[in-house]
């Protein structure tokens, strides 16, 4: 191809090939129509047609994140470039790799207010890693080769590239550039020796040490360092949200999920610790609560690939800045030759109170009052039916935090999520991106009734591109988490949170219909006999996307809990119920 | 008399200023200012222009915050992908500089006593009419206070000032080809 004279939208398709890209999720438009052209005869290059571009958004971070490769969506220029941008901000917030590409007004037409112009440059300067307006046919392959390059490498993130009609129409050579060209991009850092050296001294010093793994593990491919390392250790470890899967739960070091919906165990261990060695998470506040009150005694090693987020919420005792397979590796082999020398761990104390709270407090749910099936019920059976090789992808509240603490995880990327963004919405255009990356797998979109509602069309796009997710809509009639909050903090005023979809309501709309009308199997399950059953049911169905309506009852909630603000010492195991530490610890 | 610790100097929020080099490229400063007003860091003061370089510009930005604080704009600039390198500058190894323009009422009665004050701090006229003279001053933040205080009793009509900029005093370059590569 190099040496050849081609259009500028040419000269994009044939760099996302160059780029590696295989798959494309967008909807076309007037500033875009040059690429769409090229592309119907791109071979090696897949274009999804969604039906909106949010759902392209989140189609190709949710293909990023099931595959750790560089996820591609494309719209036009102004609504389309714009419908992209909470799929932008979504990933960015949790480092996907994504490259999104939008068509933009010819360029003697930029800054006239022309027929769909928005500047979408300026508006995703904030949501992105980094993004480019492309007015010269022939910089585009230089600047797609720089926009996989800066997505996929250090902490990944979003690139935008901006092109307008007029370089996507002009003539140039194709020259698929050797270098990058980026002197102010240098994002790979190798751990220092002497951190590493000081944060296995702590480790060893340490009675009370507990690993916080984060997301920047999955992101890092580093789930067998991490592994290996926690192993030699023996210390106990918490996965966040975005690390759910970075190791087993079946793990015996494992405590589960820290923050606001985490475990009593996973808490206390980071509440208690007087060493948290984090990688690759960053304090977000949903897991520390409120900053001042949070591990008030622990020393902290932090590791990421990103300076930034070192000492940003919490100060690090030990910072370190490397991917979380090389700081995983050099603390392994710093503690395998430190631990041959003298080994004077002793966590035996610790363990005997992890042990107990983890006994003591497990996860699990109340029969609910009204009779109506409870949602984590459902959920559970869905992990337990479907196993641990299915892809479990969320929308967000709290089906969310169910599938994160009623799902069992033992693979990394088998669990997808909008962690940071907290993005409604999410999980069908999420589940359909996962699914195209990884076509033999089951994957489940665990959604809300609520969330369902916002993005459901791309059923449409799964049906007619033969992308056979399953849909489990948690169904409880309302915003549940909203509601949840109006319950427990608004003297159960329930504000605008009822949606009208579940038991006794008038079903608007009705989901098992709405599944009829897209094309998708539609199955609904009211009563805890049948649940099994319609798993399975649903399991068995592969040739087309099915929609499950699990109507539960709405008065679940998710427990334990911290609320905002409030010190991790006064999680709730339930309703008013505080664990009994007098008599635990 | 009080003496300042170490630990307050660290703690508590004073002026300072950083070198950022850049690429010279289209909305380099637009994403500066950006990531300032996205990440709720207040800007005292903003310079920008060409180096010896034309690839590279630099801005120099003055803050008002504590050295956490601090780290983390460092932090966070250096995430830029057109940004090449930051230097913070130590007040004392460094020449810092603003640009004033007053517009101060004058008249045959005051004017000699203007011109005094303007000889006093080494400003110069640039410009003088009936009731009027325009007085230009560079140097740092304290003496053009100092000059505008002493110029405050005339009455000052109208003005108008650079941001600061800063070098480091001694032979050494923070700008450097290298940096490009």
């Amino acid at each position: 191809m190099t040496g050849q004279t081609m259009t500028g939208a040419q000269a994009l398709v044939e760099s996302l090939k160059h780029a590696g890209a295989e798959v494309v999720f967008g909807l076309p438009g007037g500033a875009i129509l040059p690429t769409y052209d090229p592309l119907m005869d791109a071979e090696g290059l897949r274009h999804v047609l969604v039906r909106h571009e949010q759902g392209a958004g989140h189609a190709a971070s949710g293909y990023a994140h099931a595959t750790g490769k560089v996820g591609v969506c494309l719209a036009t220029s102004g609504p389309g470039a714009t419908n992209l941008i909470t799929a932008i901000a979504d990933a960015q917030m949790d480092s996907i790799p994504m490259v999104a590409i939008t068509g933009q007004v010819g360029s003697p037409f930029i800054g006239t207010d022309a027929f769909q112009e928005a500047d979408i440059v300026g508006m995703t300067m904030p949501v992105t890693k980094h993004n480019f307006l492309v007015k010269d046919a022939a910089e585009i392959p230089k600047v797609i080769k720089q926009a996989f390059h800066i997505a996929s490498t250090g902490r990944p993130g979003v690139v935008l590239v901006d092109v307008t009609k007029d370089a996507q129409q002009a003539m140039t050579e194709f020259v698929w550039p050797e270098s990058m060209d980026l002197p102010g991009y240098k994002p790979e850092s190798r751990p220092h020796g002497k951190q590493i050296r000081e944060a296995v001294s702590m480790l060893l010093e340490a009675q009370r040490p507990v690993f916080l793994l984060g997301g920047g593990v999955i992101r890092g491919d580093a789930t067998e360092e991490i592994r290996e390392l926690v192993d030699l250790s023996g210390a106990p470890f918490v996965t966040t949200l975005m690390a759910r899967g970075a190791l087993p739960d079946s793990h015996p070091q494992q405590l589960g999920m820290p923050g606001m919906h985490g475990t009593v165990a996973a808490v206390s261990a980071l509440q208690r610790a007087d060493l948290i060695v984090n990688i690759g998470a960053r304090f977000d506040d949903r897991v520390t609560g409120r900053l001042d009150s949070f591990a008030p005694s622990a020393k902290i090693v932090h590791a990421d690939i990103d300076p930034a987020e070192i000492s940003k919420n919490i100060e690090a005792d030990v910072p370190i800045v490397g991917q979380a397979a090389d700081v995983a590796r050099a603390l392994t082999a710093e503690l395998r030759e430190r631990l041959a020398a003298a080994d004077e761990r002793d966590y035996g104390a610790w363990w005997t109170m992890l042990s107990m709270l983890r006994d003591n407090y497990p996860l699990g749910w109340t029969e609910t009052e009204d009779g109506f099936t409870a949602p984590q019920k459902v959920i559970s059976r869905l992990s337990a039916l479907s196993g641990p090789e299915a892809i479990y992808v969320a929308g967000v509240g709290q089906h969310q935090m169910w599938s994160s603490q009623f799902v069992t995880y033992e693979n990394p990327r088998t669990w997808i999520n909008s962690g940071g963004l907290g993005t409604m919405g999410y999980s069908v255009p999420a589940a359909m991106g996962a699914k195209v990356g990884m076509p033999d797998r089951v994957v489940w979109s665990i959604d809300g009734d609520g969330c369902f509602q916002m993005t459901n069309q791309e059923l449409a796009t799964c049906v007619i591109n033969q992308i056979p997710i399953k849909v489990a809509v948690i169904n409880n009639s309302s915003l549940g988490m909203v509601r949840q909050w109006q319950n427990l903090f608004y003297d159960q005023r329930y504000s605008n949170t009822e949606l009208n979809t579940g038991h006794g309501s008038r079903r608007i709309p009705d989901f098992v219909k709405l599944a009829d009308a897209y094309g998708c199997a539609g199955l609904r399950c009211e009563r805890d006999e049948d649940i099994d059953a319609t798993i399975q049911q649903a399991l068995e169905i592969n040739d087309r996307p099915v929609v499950v309506d699990f109507t539960v009852s709405a008065d679940a909630m998710v427990w334990p809990m911290v609320p905002a603000g409030v010190s991790n010492d006064e999680i709730q195991i339930a309703q008013g119920m505080s664990p009994e530490w007098e008599r635990d610890i | 008399m009080t003496t300042t610790s170490t630990t307050d100097y660290v703690m508590t929020p004073h002026s300072q200023t950083l070198s950022v080099l850049v690429e010279n490229k289209p909305g380099v400063l637009t994403r500066v200012t950006a990531l300032f007003s996205r990440r709720g860091y207040n800007i005292s003061s903003l310079a920008v222009g060409p180096t010896e370089h034309p690839e590279i510009s630099r801005i120099t930005v003055v803050v008002d915050v504590d050295q956490h604080r601090l780290e983390q704009i460092t932090k966070q600039l250096n995430k830029l992908v057109n940004v090449l390198k930051i230097v913070q500058l130590d007040a004392r190894q460094t020449v810092q500089r603003e640009l004033i323009l007053i517009k101060v009422t004058a008249d045959n009665t005051t004017r000699t006593s203007v011109l005094e004050i303007v000889q006093m701090f080494r400003a110069k006229v640039v410009d003088a009419a009936a009731d009027s003279v325009t007085i230009e001053a560079t140097g740092t933040q304290d003496k053009l206070t100092a000059l505008l205080g002493m110029l405050e009793a005339f009455g000052i009509r109208e003005i108008v000032k650079s941001g600061e900029v800063a070098i480091g005093r001694g032979g050494r370059a923070i700008t450097d080809r290298s940096l490009l590569s």
